[in-house]
């Protein structure tokens, strides 16, 4: 069972997209897992065949849980082993499994060490055998789950049951938000950026574009938040102990109000490499799917700084809450015409007010100002973006 | 089209984007944003579904016109007639 939030420590397995005995391949959706913020598509990251699942449709399990076992492509097979974990009320052990995964005596004990869960770890060694240094780089990336909490976990939820996904929803919105308020040192900049030269170039670009590959102007302020964490890296990150872990992909969050309450901040993928029409469509997709219940794990753990805006509700500057263990949030409030002096004359000008918080224990004013600087500096050249 | 081809085209459309909303229960004179609280994504694939069902294409500087069910049908029979 992934971890998909900040908070979460357990998730009810809803269904399995692929049987024992199939064939999977890195990306493919082989479960859909419920948690209190949303359904989230389980993918799998390495090729092989499912071999055997170990928790039944309905089971909530804890966080850390193997769900399934995969063969990877010239693994021999593993023994059979006990039956799958029963749905609800009983959580199964976690990680049990674990006797099965290959990996070193020395890179196990690591694991147990780091409070990281080998199943959810890549092996580099030889037929996938998971080493010391993936233990290692698992535990600094954060991509494995941590292993779960000591204590019972909180009320449980209803399983399968959606009826209350609102409700679920602020729990968790307020688990991480309490959190990152009670641990995060959070400082706030504000810059006004001038935006007609970016407004103009999107008209431009809408004007020739057939109805369905028309731009929307968030995706040029996604793009420049993506470029800008270029020059200051310090801010794609992640706070995991009591250090800043660097990320090395830019895979920026969007904050997405969904209809009927409630948000989810899910990632872009490389936000950074993406063109225009990728960066839109990928957008498109993401809303889409957030709307529908239909995200993927690594959507919702790969973000490294999330961006939210609300403009559209006439809101002028928004103070964001970071997202633990992200370390920055970017805030854009609503486009609006202001007057604006240049060489000592008043000119009627497009604004929006952008917003930085961030996390003090990594970061400080100036550092965050060069970022904000550089979203400025990229959005008047939109053509470089 | 006739003009109850259209509304109903447009319905569709914005059932697509609020899936959630009754088409029943709009009021064809106030603002379509306030009652099925779309923001400029959901715009955006409305404006889309108008271009796949009713093969027209709304420029981005029309948009301020269409606030209202009455607007949007009012503005695509026009072009469909022009």
């Amino acid at each position: 069972m992934p971890t998909l939030g900040a908070d979460m420590s357990v998730g009810t397995l809803m269904t399995w997209l692929k049987q024992p005995g199939e064939t999977v391949a890195r990306g493919d959706i082989i479960a859909v897992v419920h948690t209190d913020k949303a359904d989230v598509e389980v993918e799998v990251f390495t090729n092989g065949v499912l071999e055997r699942v170990l928790v039944e449709p309905g089971a909530e399990v804890p966080v850390g849980t193997v769900l399934a076992v995969i063969r990877e492509d010239g693994a021999p097979a593993a023994p059979p082993s006990a039956a799958p974990a029963p749905a609800a009320p009983a959580a199964p052990a976690p990680a049990e499994a674990g006797a099965h995964i290959a990996i070193s005596p020395s890179a196990r004990h690591l694991a147990e060490e780091l409070g990281v869960d080998p199943a959810l770890i890549e092996g580099s060694g030889p037929g996938g055998r998971i080493q010391r240094k993936d233990v290692e780089a698992a535990a600094a990336a954060g991509e494995a789950a941590a292993a779960p909490p000591p204590a019972p976990p909180p009320a449980p939820p209803t399983g399968l049951a959606v009826e209350d996904r609102n409700a679920a929803m602020r729990r968790a919105i307020a688990a991480a938000m309490s959190r990152s308020k009670r641990e995060i040192p959070h400082f706030y900049l504000g810059q006004t950026i001038h935006m007609s030269n970016a407004i103009a170039w999107l008209a431009q670009e809408n004007l020739r574009r057939p109805v369905p590959e028309r731009l929307l102007h968030g995706v040029l302020l996604l793009k420049a938040i993506a470029l800008a964490l270029r020059e200051v890296p310090e801010l794609n990150a992640v706070w995991q102990g009591e250090e800043l872990v660097l990320r090395e992909d830019i895979n920026v969050g969007v904050a997405i109000a969904l209809r009927g309450g409630g948000l989810v901040a899910p990632a872009i993928h490389r936000t950074d490499q993406l063109s225009m029409d990728e960066l839109m469509h990928a957008f498109r997709d993401l809303v889409s799917r957030a709307r529908s219940w239909s995200l993927r794990s690594s959507e919702m753990t790969d973000p490294t700084i999330t961006v939210t805006s609300l403009g559209e509700r006439g809101v002028e500057t928004v103070f964001g809450v970071i997202f633990p263990p992200q370390v920055a949030i970017v805030g854009f409030g609503t486009l609006v015409e202001r007057p604006w002096i240049s060489e000592g004359q008043v000119l009627i000008c497009p604004v929006v007010n952008a917003s930085l918080s961030a996390d003090h224990r990594v970061t400080d004013g100036h550092r965050a100002s060069a970022f904000l600087a550089a979203i400025d500096r990229l959005l008047q050249e939109p053509d470089e973006l | 089209m006739t003009r109850d081809e259209i509304t109903e085209a447009v319905l569709r459309a914005l059932s697509d984007v609020a899936p959630e909303a009754d088409p029943a229960t709009l009021r064809p004179d106030v603002s379509l944003r306030d009652q099925l609280d779309i923001d400029s994504m959901d715009l955006l694939n409305f404006v889309i579904g108008i271009h796949e069902q009713v093969h027209v294409d709304i420029p981005e500087a029309d948009y301020a016109r269409l606030q209202t069910l009455d607007e949007v049908v009012d503005y695509l029979v026009g072009k469909t007639a022009s």
